[in-house]
């Protein structure tokens, strides 16, 4: 039977491989049995939920804006790229 | 070259440079490495733009270009500023600390709730950057790689030169930091002080 800290270990793995047949079975055993680990599980799944929300807009997280020699420094990189004949998706050299 | 959307690539910085640039800050956590990624997408873009189908939304497609250069970024930073030695021996770390001598948590877990007004709140921002800001740049930049830009872990750890082991050891690290730090700042908060 798998205690508490090794699910702790495995539901975080869940989240970046595939468990085997009896991990998972493991874990969802302890899980049927453990208030605790099925509150860390869902926190562990709240993390998913970070990715959409900040996708759709990462303003909450910083109000940062682009600074304006970066966005000056970036403009002249596209110009200078395109000038090359990058534009349409025809052949070019790449940046590095 | 038949779908809904088209790209107007001279719009792009002036549309998406903000959205991008928040995008890329948010992950990398640095405005150096930031504005690299957002001039780096930009350029990437304008080369790809022949194999744009006009299935997804300028803004989406841009995205998953930029996604593509935060790993490249993030590999970059890890070659430059190598990581420091950590213990990865024992999976568990500092955490094992977390638990009592029978193995079950040594303090209750608290409930968080629904993300979306989660994400309403201000504070749970605020929190939640200081505790990535607490956490060691790569394992920060680690999580969100995987839990915000959802790379491959088969890819980052190609780009990283580490195993998967080392890989998810990391990554429970950061996870497990992130979650009692979000506990003791944000979830916690308000019961603590009663």
């Amino acid at each position: 039977m798998l205690n508490c800290k090794e699910v702790s270990l495995l539901v975080s793995q869940s989240r970046d491989r595939r468990l085997s047949w009896s991990e998972r079975w493991g874990v969802r055993l302890h899980l049927w049995i453990c208030e605790q680990c099925r509150r860390y599980q869902r926190q562990m799944a709240f993390f998913g939920w970070l990715a959409r929300k900040l996708e759709a807009d990462p303003s909450p997280m910083t109000d940062a804006e682009l600074p304006p020699d970066a966005r000056a420094r970036i403009q002249q990189a596209i110009e200078a790229h395109r000038h090359d004949g990058c534009a349409g998706g025809g052949h070019c050299h790449s940046q590095e | 070259m038949s779908g809904a959307h088209q790209l107007e690539p001279d719009l792009w910085l002036e549309r998406y440079g903000t959205y991008l640039f928040r995008y890329a800050l948010s992950n990398l956590r640095d405005e150096r490495l930031a504005e690299d990624a957002v001039q780096d997408c930009l350029l990437a873009a304008l080369q790809a733009q022949g194999g744009y189908t006009g299935q997804a939304h300028e803004r989406t497609w841009l995205t998953g270009i930029l996604k593509h250069k935060i790993v490249d970024i993030v590999r970059r930073d890890s070659r430059e500023k190598p990581l420091d030695t950590v213990d990865l021996e024992n999976p568990y770390g500092e955490f094992e600390a977390g638990f009592d001598e029978t193995n079950h948590w040594a303090a209750e877990l608290i409930e968080w709730g629904d993300p979306a007004s989660a994400f309403e709140n201000k504070v749970f921002w605020q929190v939640l950057e200081a505790c990535l800001a607490a956490m060691p740049r790569r394992l920060a930049q680690l999580f969100m790689l995987r839990e915000v830009v959802g790379a491959d872990t088969e890819k980052v750890c190609q780009e990283m030169e580490i195993t998967p082991t080392n890989l998810w050891t990391m990554l429970y690290r950061s996870r497990m930091s992130l979650r009692r730090c979000l506990e003791r700042n944000w979830a916690g908060g308000e019961e603590t002080q009663c």
